[in-house]
């Protein structure tokens, strides 16, 4: 990089020399001249982090987008110039983290909620009851008796959670350890779900194996027997919304003791994870692993398929309905990754709005709907995404990147680094230290009962007292600045429409 | 404008007279009751059903349709010869009175099923969804077997007086008055709505309406009205007809308890309302309603589980009546073994004894 992108403004007059910055930032950033006793500043390795910042007691520090700028234009910006740059001085592919930052439209910011006037009443939550209790898993409606004529249904393996939230799959590796230790006991107080990624699960975890999910992803890395059996569900991850149609990679420098023994790989061995998974090359293989894996749960586990949007979401969704898989997990182009090429993070895939729609709608009209509960992910950032998205026709949401800033991030994009300032995508045993995951699991359930309160608002306000009847009520839902395509997609009228 | 071009919030009156003994009357006595309710109405809708009014054509499937031109009928008449043996047809008696204007051209048909067609009701019932989707101008609202729906724009007493109610003998009565949120004065947006010996009546608005239709229309319903009506029908039609649930049951599934009351029950209780909870969630209906279904011998309630909508139950000798007011009961019955305000999610259930 030729130039910083940052730039810290240091107070003189505030600054006290602590030297607070120049412990907290984790790329030198900051010294101490200790000739001229002040706090030098070399901004070229910023990347924003905000930890100085939230460290400084005397609040001396800022940091802005570097002032100088190269001779930009409406074609060649500030950041396609930068980049080029780059790849020209090393020849390398751009490597970036979390999720897609670009600025396509939002649609949920695009679509508004009903509320009961007149003719109906909204219901007071705190008044009446609410429920925000969440079944995933196969449903049937296939009527039977038994011998005292009494009314029977099959019930298929389910997840249960209080509330339609769950907590997406990231790795012990692409995470830290205390990251991990918090979102399992925040998923165990709210429960919901926690979701260990492809990193393997450390043994310590097994006894909340009631509110954990594994994935066995293409890597393959920390599966043996006692992995598979310490879990309420599976899921076979084929892809993430961050990197459609890629495999991971995590860098032998974060491949530390720990790790390599959850992974059971090699120590500080490069750990790759193929793009596709060697076993499924195509529908009737998922079958066999969706089956193989219902085999060593005896039947009575959920096996989640997790796939990025893609262009033909619909009809892939629809083959892994059909392939036995109790739940689909679609994670939209803004869902993120500890590390991703940023071209594909940027370019590939499609939004988790229009993705999920047609889903719901497809399987809807292939009557195959009530064969999978679905999760949607990618970019839900607040309360009124999750009801959006229920609306839609999701059964529960994902949060991956919300989690994460609950536990502190700050969204920096920069966790390739491995140097996490926060303590979380880092394996750096004095970084991970900053993270304290008795705090890092109150934030979570301050975040997750937050959010779940307010959408207990929203569908109040609009008159439901259970979740289930939010669940693809698309009435309840209006497009504002949407074109017509766009609104069939999506399947709704658009707002000032009867 | 018309229903199912766009969704139509409607409060209403509702009300319903019933022999256990199958005592027969004619219907001034339910349009009376209806008329004490107007206030409940608009104008813009309402109607009445009667159970046991064609005792000559009891075997056949009498089928009411509003056409709004000759057209239309002529492209229905053609088409159902395919399927069906028209036994006998005619205009429905109508009384010409200032308040009713603009009706259609209603006609009545009796009607066999060709031999060789297995399922009867089906068969029916696939005729109404393509008459009401397909032919353009005509609209099949009435399709059970010695029963009849009579239905337009207007008040229900007015409406009574219109259809001459007075002619026909019924031992179950039901009636609607409908009070729409937006004027689209469509003949066949009034209700009951009518499938086979299946005739709703229903007040309320119920805000899980399209998690309900998004269902529904999985298992071939097509709801083309957007009423509550419709789909509240179509899926009692579904648990009863095809899945072979009692009316007890759909409560339950319509109506579920609460998670919360759930957990506070006998362990087969909970299994029993925890399974139904978890398969059949889109099922459920949220938001104000009472209903009244009518059926081949029988009568039933249901309020919705918080109970925001009036639902008042009387009694007397072999009679029970139904209304949205008490007042409404009271006009033709005052001296009552029992009356009473339907509680949330019990459904109340009446039948003709056996004879």
């Amino acid at each position: 990089m030729r130039t910083s992108r940052y730039e810290i403004l240091h107070d003189n007059t505030r600054c006290d020399l602590c030297k607070s910055c120049v412990y907290q930032c984790t790329r030198n950033v900051f010294s101490y001249d200790i000739d001229q006793q002040r706090i030098a500043v070399d901004p070229k390795n910023c990347v924003n982090c905000q930890r100085c910042v939230e460290f400084c007691h005397h609040q001396a520090l800022k940091v802005q987008i570097n002032r100088n700028h190269y001779h930009e234009n409406a074609y060649w910006t500030m950041q396609d110039i930068s980049q080029l740059f780059q790849q020209a001085d090393t020849g390398g592919i751009l490597l970036s983290s979390m999720g897609n930052p670009k600025p396509y439209p939002i649609y949920f910011d695009h679509l508004l909620l009903n509320a009961a006037q007149v003719t109906n009443p909204s219901i007071d939550p705190l008044r009446e009851p609410m429920e925000t209790k969440v079944c995933l898993g196969k449903r049937t409606n296939d009527f039977k008796r038994d011998d005292d004529g009494l009314l029977k249904l099959d019930v298929k393996p389910h997840l249960h959670l209080d509330t339609p939230i769950l907590f997406a799959g990231m790795s012990l590796g692409a995470i830290s350890y205390p990251a991990h230790e918090a979102l399992l006991a925040a998923a165990k107080e709210l429960n919901t779900f926690y979701n260990c990624g492809e990193g393997g699960l450390p043994q310590k975890f097994y006894p909340d194996e009631n509110h954990i999910i594994v994935q066995v992803a293409s890597g393959r890395f920390g599966i043996n027997k006692d992995y598979l059996k310490h879990c309420a569900a599976l899921e076979i991850k084929v892809g993430q919304g961050a990197k459609p149609g890629i495999g991971g990679h995590l860098p032998s420098r974060k491949n530390n003791e720990l790790i390599a023994k959850t992974r059971m790989i090699e120590e500080n061995s490069e750990a790759i994870s193929p793009a596709p998974h060697h076993d499924i090359y195509s529908i009737e293989d998922l079958r066999q692993l969706v089956y193989a894996l219902k085999e060593v749960s005896g039947y009575q586990k959920p096996i989640i398929v997790k796939v990025a949007a893609v262009h033909n979401i619909a009809a892939i969704c629809s083959g892994i309905a059909r392939s036995g898989a109790d739940i689909i997990y679609i994670d939209g182009f803004r869902g993120g990754s500890g590390a991703t090429p940023m071209r594909i993070r940027d370019n590939v895939g499609i939004p988790i709005e229009l993705a999920l729609a047609s889903v719901d709608e497809t399987l809807r009209k292939e009557g195959i709907r009530e064969e999978v509960s679905v999760i949607a992910a990618g970019g839900i950032r607040n309360s009124s995404d999750v009801v959006k998205a229920i609306a839609l026709g999701a059964d529960a949401v994902a949060i991956g990147t919300a989690a994460l800033l609950a536990l502190g991030c700050h969204l920096c994009q920069d966790c390739t680094s491995g140097v996490c300032s926060w303590g979380i995508a880092t394996q750096q045993k004095d970084l991970t230290k900053r993270l304290n995951p008795i705090q890092g699991a109150r934030q979570l359930v301050h975040l997750v009962t937050a959010w779940t309160n307010e959408i207990k608002e929203m569908m109040g306000g609009m008159g439901i007292s259970s979740i289930e009847s939010l669940k693809g009520n698309r009435l309840m839902l209006r497009g504002l600045h949407l074109h017509e395509e766009e609104l069939r997609i999506l399947g709704v009228k658009h707002a000032g429409s009867r | 404008m018309r229903e199912g071009t766009f969704r139509n919030a409607s409060g209403c009156a509702i009300g319903a007279i019933f022999h256990k003994d199958r005592t027969k009357e004619n219907g001034k006595r339910i349009a009376h009751s209806m008329s004490y309710m107007r206030e409940r109405s608009n104008g813009l809708g309402g109607g009445f059903v009667g159970y046991g009014i064609y005792p000559q054509y009891q075997k056949q499937y009498a089928l009411h349709l509003f056409f709004d031109d000759t057209l239309s009928k002529q492209q229905f008449e053609a088409y159902i010869k395919k399927d069906f043996i028209v036994v006998m047809q005619e205009e429905i008696m109508i009384a010409k009175c200032k308040e009713i204007t603009d009706a259609p051209i209603i006609w009545r048909y009796y009607v066999d099923v060709k031999e060789g067609i297995v399922d009867q009701d089906e068969a029916i019932v696939a005729l109404l969804f393509h008459v009401n989707v397909n032919i353009s101008g005509a609209y099949l609202f009435s399709c059970g077997k010695d029963m009849g729906v009579f239905k337009g724009v207007g008040y229900p007493e007015e409406l009574a007086e219109f259809y001459c109610l007075d002619q026909y003998e019924a031992y179950s009565w039901i009636a609607h008055g409908r009070y729409p949120t937006n004027t689209p004065g469509w003949w066949a947006g009034a209700h009951p709505f009518a499938m086979l010996d299946f005739a709703l009546v229903h007040n309320g608005e119920i805000s899980s309406y399209d998690t309900n239709r998004r269902y529904i229309e999985m298992f071939n319903y097509p709801c083309s009205l957007l009423t509550d009506t419709e789909v509240i029908t179509y899926i009692l039609d579904f648990l009863i007809r095809k899945k072979h649930c009692s009316f007890e049951e759909c409560a339950h599934i319509l109506t579920a308890p609460f998670y919360s009351e759930i957990e506070q029950m006998e362990p087969q209780q909970k299994r029993y309302y925890t399974m139904l909870r978890r398969n059949l969630g889109s099922l459920l209906i949220c938001g104000p309603f009472s209903i009244i279904l009518g059926f081949e011998n029988g009568i039933a309630a249901l309020n919705d589980r918080l109970k925001l909508r009036s639902l008042m139950i009387a009694e007397k000798n072999e009679c029970v009546y139904m209304a949205s007011e008490e007042c409404a009961i009271r006009a033709v019955e005052n001296e009552l073994d029992r009356i009473f305000s339907l509680p949330g999610s019990t459904p109340y259930i009446a039948k003709c004894k056996e004879e």
